[in-house]
């Protein structure tokens, strides 16, 4: 990543087509072995090769953060990870939030439907996730820490006051704190 | 994105070897800025060495007093770090003023030191641009400039460097450890990035062959007397139209030791020491804080949509410097300027 690579040159080395890679994630608790090509995102992979189109594309440039999944229990925006690069990762998306039942819900999915947490729907899955992470992590402890913990997902029908009370019923039915 | 190989580092020689044997490789660690710059067509690598696996990741206090931060610790971890919460407020505020959650939560500590500008005009590739294409012009200087630089800007560049993280690692006077093919050496902080002069491709002194292992803060960290403060255009996930950063050392009322960077302003994190030295031995209160930043912006230079900044960043080093001086720094999820 040094810069002065960024300087023009030659781009006539390695232009040899590049292998794909084999990699195994577990997927929402299922093991699952894929090979990818290198400039796969794990958003892509996600939605095209595992067929979980929960996960939302909106900017595809980590701005508004439908993209967003845990994984190894972390928050992440899936458009800007390299999939080659979390080989044995562990990811979780919103079809596997709910401990992979599909019929139950997450209390922070609860939440969002008892607070009509949304309009369009499509920033949802995002926020969810978002929100999961930022329960694990325990450093909101008020409305105004949610807001800015909660700025990487941008909701375009600006449902936020109901997205705020939403996270913060939930993080007190998970005994985090407020 | 184009297509690219990829391949992993094993350890830092191995990883210098790599970059070492193909000029158009990259080193990928949490890949938040330059998988954007590739989907933008604006970076073009053959070739990603992922150094994710490399043992860097590591916080912990050197035999001096001071903190050695990894190069793969990712920014998250560093902000909530007990040594840095204890030790560095000055940086925790910082980070936590830039990016969102989860981008904090993948990008790197060596990473951040090397993200690119966000001006507009190096992410289109249909403008000419002196640090994405050495030569073809900037169209910074007569366009839409809002965003950019003030100081320290030349007829070839005025981009602005986005960090915040930087902007408090240039006041607390961190080094930073790098290898390379000849070994290992220490670059202050204030000489790692550059003023863009007539080679704005170079951000860094950074060789192309080296890598960041490891940041190094010096053991003073200023816990008591500092705020970071960042000025932008919405309250929250957005890069800074002006930020500073202060750091007092109070003793007897009156200040014995004074750091101020600025980030949005410049090329680099922007410091002034003659604007510190008028700070040193003054009794903390407005007029001095005025007069620092006067000296600090006697030369700055406006363009046509961002003049604005030199009056934003005068008062916002007011601002922050008596944030400091008062132990009230800004709280970064209270909107509210105290």
């Amino acid at each position: 990543m040094g810069s002065s690579i960024g300087a023009a040159g030659s781009r006539s080395e390695s232009q040899a087509k590049p292998a794909a890679i084999s990699i195994t994630l577990t997927v929402n608790g299922e093991s699952r072995t894929l090979s990818v090509a290198p400039w796969t995102t794990l958003l892509d992979l996600l939605r095209d090769r595992l067929d979980l189109t929960g996960t939302k594309k909106g900017c595809d440039h980590g701005q508004c953060g439908a993209c967003t999944v845990l994984l190894d229990g972390r928050r992440v925006t899936s458009c800007l990870t390299l999939a080659v690069m979390k080989d044995g990762a562990e990811i979780v998306t919103i079809e596997g939030l709910a401990n992979g039942d599909a019929d139950a819900l997450h209390p922070l999915q609860k939440a969002f439907i008892e607070h009509d947490a949304f309009q369009c729907g499509y920033c949802t899955p995002g926020q969810i996730c978002s929100a999961a992470g930022l329960i694990a992590e325990g450093r909101a402890k008020t409305a105004d820490d949610i807001r800015e913990l909660m700025s990487g997902n941008i909701c375009r029908c600006g449902a936020y006051p109901n997205i705020v009370a939403a996270i913060q019923e939930a993080m007190d039915a998970m005994g985090g704190r407020r | 994105m184009n297509n690219f190989a990829y391949s992993r580092a094993a350890d830092v020689a191995d990883a210098v070897r790599q970059i070492a044997a193909d000029r158009n490789a990259k080193f990928i660690a949490g890949g938040t800025n330059l998988i954007d710059l590739m989907k933008y067509d604006v970076e073009r690598p053959v070739r990603l060495i992922d150094i994710t696996r490399l043992p860097l990741r590591a916080v912990e206090e050197t035999r001096d007093g001071g903190v050695r931060v990894g190069a793969l610790v990712p920014n998250s971890d560093l902000a909530y770090h007990p040594l840095i919460e204890a030790r560095y407020p000055l940086l925790a505020s910082a980070i936590l003023a830039g990016a969102s959650a989860q981008l904090r939560n993948m990008a790197s500590t060596g990473g951040n030191l090397l993200q690119r500008t966000r001006c507009l005009y190096f992410y289109d590739t249909a403008t000419p641009c002196n640090k994405r294409e050495p030569g073809s012009g900037c169209s910074a200087i007569n366009g839409i400039n809002r965003t950019n630089a003030i100081l320290g800007t030349s007829e070839a560049c005025i981009a602005t460097h986005p960090s915040d993280m930087c902007v408090a690692l240039a006041a607390l006077e961190a080094t930073v450890h790098v290898a390379g093919p000849s070994g290992e050496r220490c670059i202050d902080f204030a000489d790692f990035h550059r003023l863009p002069g007539d080679t704005p491709d170079r951000d860094t002194n950074l060789e192309s062959q080296e890598i960041i292992t490891a940041i190094e803060l010096p053991a003073k960290g200023f816990a008591e007397n500092h705020s970071y403060l960042k000025i932008r255009d919405r309250l929250s996930y957005a890069f800074a139209l002006v930020s500073v950063a202060a750091a007092l050392e109070i003793n007897g009322g009156r200040i014995r030791d004074a750091r101020l960077a600025l980030g949005g302003v410049a090329h680099k994190p922007w410091r002034d020491r003659e604007a510190e030295a008028l700070l040193q031995g003054a009794v903390p209160e407005r007029t001095v804080f005025a007069k620092a930043a006067d000296r600090l912006l006697r030369d700055a230079k406006g363009y046509a949509h961002n003049a604005f900044k030199i009056d934003l960043a005068r008062r916002a080093i007011i601002r922050t410097l008596a944030q400091a001086a008062n132990a009230t720094p800004q709280i970064q999820s209270v909107k509210k300027i105290r």
